[in-house]
């Protein structure tokens, strides 16, 4: 086993991630996937094992051991389920802004009920026009005195309808392009703020996904996160944070699947012998277990690394880096552990098919892999252009 | 509201040897865990605190190490720990540690609730409950299965407590000793801000000058128990088993029994 060296807190973090996803998300995991049902009690549960606040500062509520020790419950509770341990995962995405932006008014107000477990939060940029294309975004915030009016409908939303805290990114001044975008903290309940149908997905089933609605939707100017003009730089910084989450996540079905593969191969005799023992599947799993420890160790260096800044926007380069390079490897290791689990891979009685369905999301969402190797490139060429 | 749960250590195995000279339980060199029916009053106290407010302690009496016993709760929610530690309570029989967890309950002024298991897995004697209750002289209930309502103005409690054929409805005055069963609720994983709390904790430890124990009263001198045999027990339930060629025949035997016994029609 390679040392990570974690510290004492971190490893309880591990144990308590990984006892939590034994007891109370193994059991429910083939069921909600199959109905497509959310976890409201697991996650209610996850708050008093003290495994939603893990990334927000102990002042606010939280545990305060960053993205390291997000990652670290992200990545264990998703070698069980991802779409259950994403009820978090995804809130932890639409409280970055208030964590990275917010004022201490709107922290006090916000983060000590996320921290708990109390309530979910979720990130509203994606439009049906605008997903690679964040900025080109349809929905407007229209200052109207104190208040701004809000008209337009946000798009595939993790956690939408579930949650009580949106983070949400309008248009306020079109003609300022990037510089005319705000972000808003909208709560579950405003008037005008309703949700559209729940999307029936491929994958990460027992999660929710909904579109958010807005009709009028009056929001008072003490919501806006940072000021008015700031909403692309929350946005992309937001990005930035909580990107390693998803590789985390994706980290975490990579290494589950690649444990359901190795006991399977070890058991399943065919010729009269295990299939662990023909050389093919010998190095299947060779690479799927490389491909894995790779990825995590590019992950935790990642993490540490924006933990130790205090910041991640100095490095969007390493955080899409890990997101990317998880993301595959969730996919490459999925496609090869039904593969080695065969016939019975294909069924629905064994976990690796759910696990296979739920990577694929991991290269989409959060910017798709092709957006990170742009961002890659581009940290690469301004590393490069600096130096000169 | 003060909650006071009384825990005790066990060997974390079903497999104990036993001193064929004492015919008591050969402690040493097994894992120690918390008595598995401990944790439920573990958990219900945390509950009860949960509720209606106030303070849960944790106590037990044992060997220095037994503190490993009391982190667990601590790790659980229970807000603070007594060990009762001292030579002298070595060798105490059920009575002499009903006796010595009294005089702890006592230091600590009284409870208004006092939690313990059933029973222990090891000893499996059930006796130090009702024995504490004794020497506080307070009610007792037995097997109680769920609190169903505290009232803290007229100093009342109702519980359901569980028989074998059923429930029975209880009502005590308070404070109260009740043991509960498995069925009481499903305990909850250790927090990870418990663990943290774990991890720090020392015990309040009292030794039995601290607690002004009567000499007389304590470890194997205050210990009138002698075991003269371990054996298990005949189990006093009828059980019968039917036999048939098919699944048909079987039911059909059955069937006639139900209406020999007037169960069925």
């Amino acid at each position: 086993m390679m040392n990570y060296f974690f510290t004492e807190e971190q490893q309880m973090i591990i144990d308590t991630a990984k006892e939590f996803a034994v007891k109370h998300i193994k059991p429910v995991r083939e069921k909600y996937d199959e109905e497509g049902h959310f976890p409201t009690e697991e996650v209610k549960k996850m708050g008093e094992a003290g495994l939603c606040g893990l990334y927000i500062p102990e002042e606010y509520g939280g545990m305060g051991k960053g993205i390291m020790g997000l990652c670290l419950a992200v990545e264990e509770m998703s070698k069980v389920c991802s779409a259950i341990a994403l009820s978090m995962a995804a809130t932890a995405l639409g409280t970055f802004p208030i964590l990275l932006f917010s004022s201490d008014a709107q922290k006090k107000k916000y983060l000590p009920d996320i921290a708990s477990g109390k309530n979910l939060a979720a990130f509203g940029l994606t439009e049906a026009n605008a997903g690679s294309d964040a900025l080109g975004m349809q929905t407007t915030a229209v200052k109207d005195g104190d208040y701004y009016i809000l008209n337009g409908t946000k798009q595939w939303i993790t956690n939408g309808g579930e949650a009580q805290v949106y983070s949400v990114i309008a248009v306020t001044d079109r003609a300022r392009g990037s510089r005319g975008l705000t972000a808003f903290i909208i709560e579950k309940g405003t008037p005008g703020f309703s949700f559209g149908k729940k999307e029936n997905k491929m994958g990460i089933r027992a999660s929710a996904t909904r579109e958010l609605v807005f009709q009028d939707c009056r929001i008072h100017k003490d919501q806006v996160i940072a000021k008015e003009g700031m909403g692309a730089i929350v946005a992309v910084n937001t990005l930035y944070n909580s990107r390693p989450g998803v590789a985390a996540q994706a980290l975490g079905i990579a290494a589950g699947a690649f444990e359901e593969a190795l006991a399977y191969s070890r058991q399943r005799k065919q010729f009269g012998q295990p299939i662990s023992s023909f050389q093919a599947v010998q190095h299947m799993l060779a690479d799927m277990a490389t491909e894995v420890e790779a990825a995590r160790a590019l992950l935790y260096a990642t993490a540490k690394t924006i933990d130790a800044a205090g910041d991640a926007k100095a490095f969007a380069k390493e955080s899409a880096m890990s997101k990317l390079y998880c993301s595959d490897t969730a996919m490459k290791v999925t496609v090869n552990a039904v593969q080695i689990l065969g016939g019975y891979g294909y069924m629905k009685e064994y976990p690796v098919e759910k696990m296979m369905r739920d990577a694929k999301i991991t290269q989409i969402y959060e910017g798709t892999n092709q957006i990170q190797r742009n961002e890659i490139a581009l940290g690469l060429i301004k590393e490069n252009a600096s130096k000169k | 509201m003060n909650i006071v749960v009384c825990i005790k250590q066990v060997p974390g195995t079903t497999k104990v040897a036993i001193n064929p000279a004492t015919n008591t339980l050969i402690r040493e060199g097994v894992e120690s865990i918390v008595n598995p029916f401990d944790m439920y009053a573990v958990e219900e106290a945390v509950r009860l605190k949960e509720k209606f407010g106030g303070k849960v302690t944790a106590i037990i009496m044992g060997p220095p190490q037994a503190d490993q016993a009391l982190k667990t709760t601590i790790a659980l929610g229970v807000d603070e720990g007594v060990l009762l530690s001292d030579r002298a309570f070595a060798g105490s029989d059920t009575l002499a540690t009903s006796y010595t967890l009294a005089q702890g309950i006592k230091k600590l002024g009284g409870a208004d609730i006092i939690l313990t298991g059933k029973q222990a897995m090891d000893g499996d004697t059930a006796q130090v409950g009702p024995g504490i209750a004794n020497w506080l002289d307070i009610p007792f209930v037995a097997w109680v299965k769920k609190v169903e309502n505290v009232d803290l103005t007229t100093k009342k409690i109702k519980v359901e407590r569980m028989m074998d054929d059923g429930y029975e409805v209880v009502e005590s005055s308070l404070p109260v000793l009740l043991s509960v069963v498995k069925e009481i609720n499903e305990p909850r994983i250790e927090s990870l801000r418990g663990k943290m709390k774990a991890k720090t904790f020392k015990p309040v430890v009292w030794s039995a000058k601290d607690i002004e124990c009567d000499p007389d009263f304590i470890g194997l001198h205050g210990s009138p128990t002698l075991v003269n045999r371990v054996f298990v027990p005949v189990r006093s339930g009828k059980k019968e088993i039917i036999e048939g060629a098919t699944v048909e025949e079987k039911a059909e035997k059955i069937a006639n029994k139900l209406r020999e016994a007037k169960l069925i029609n």
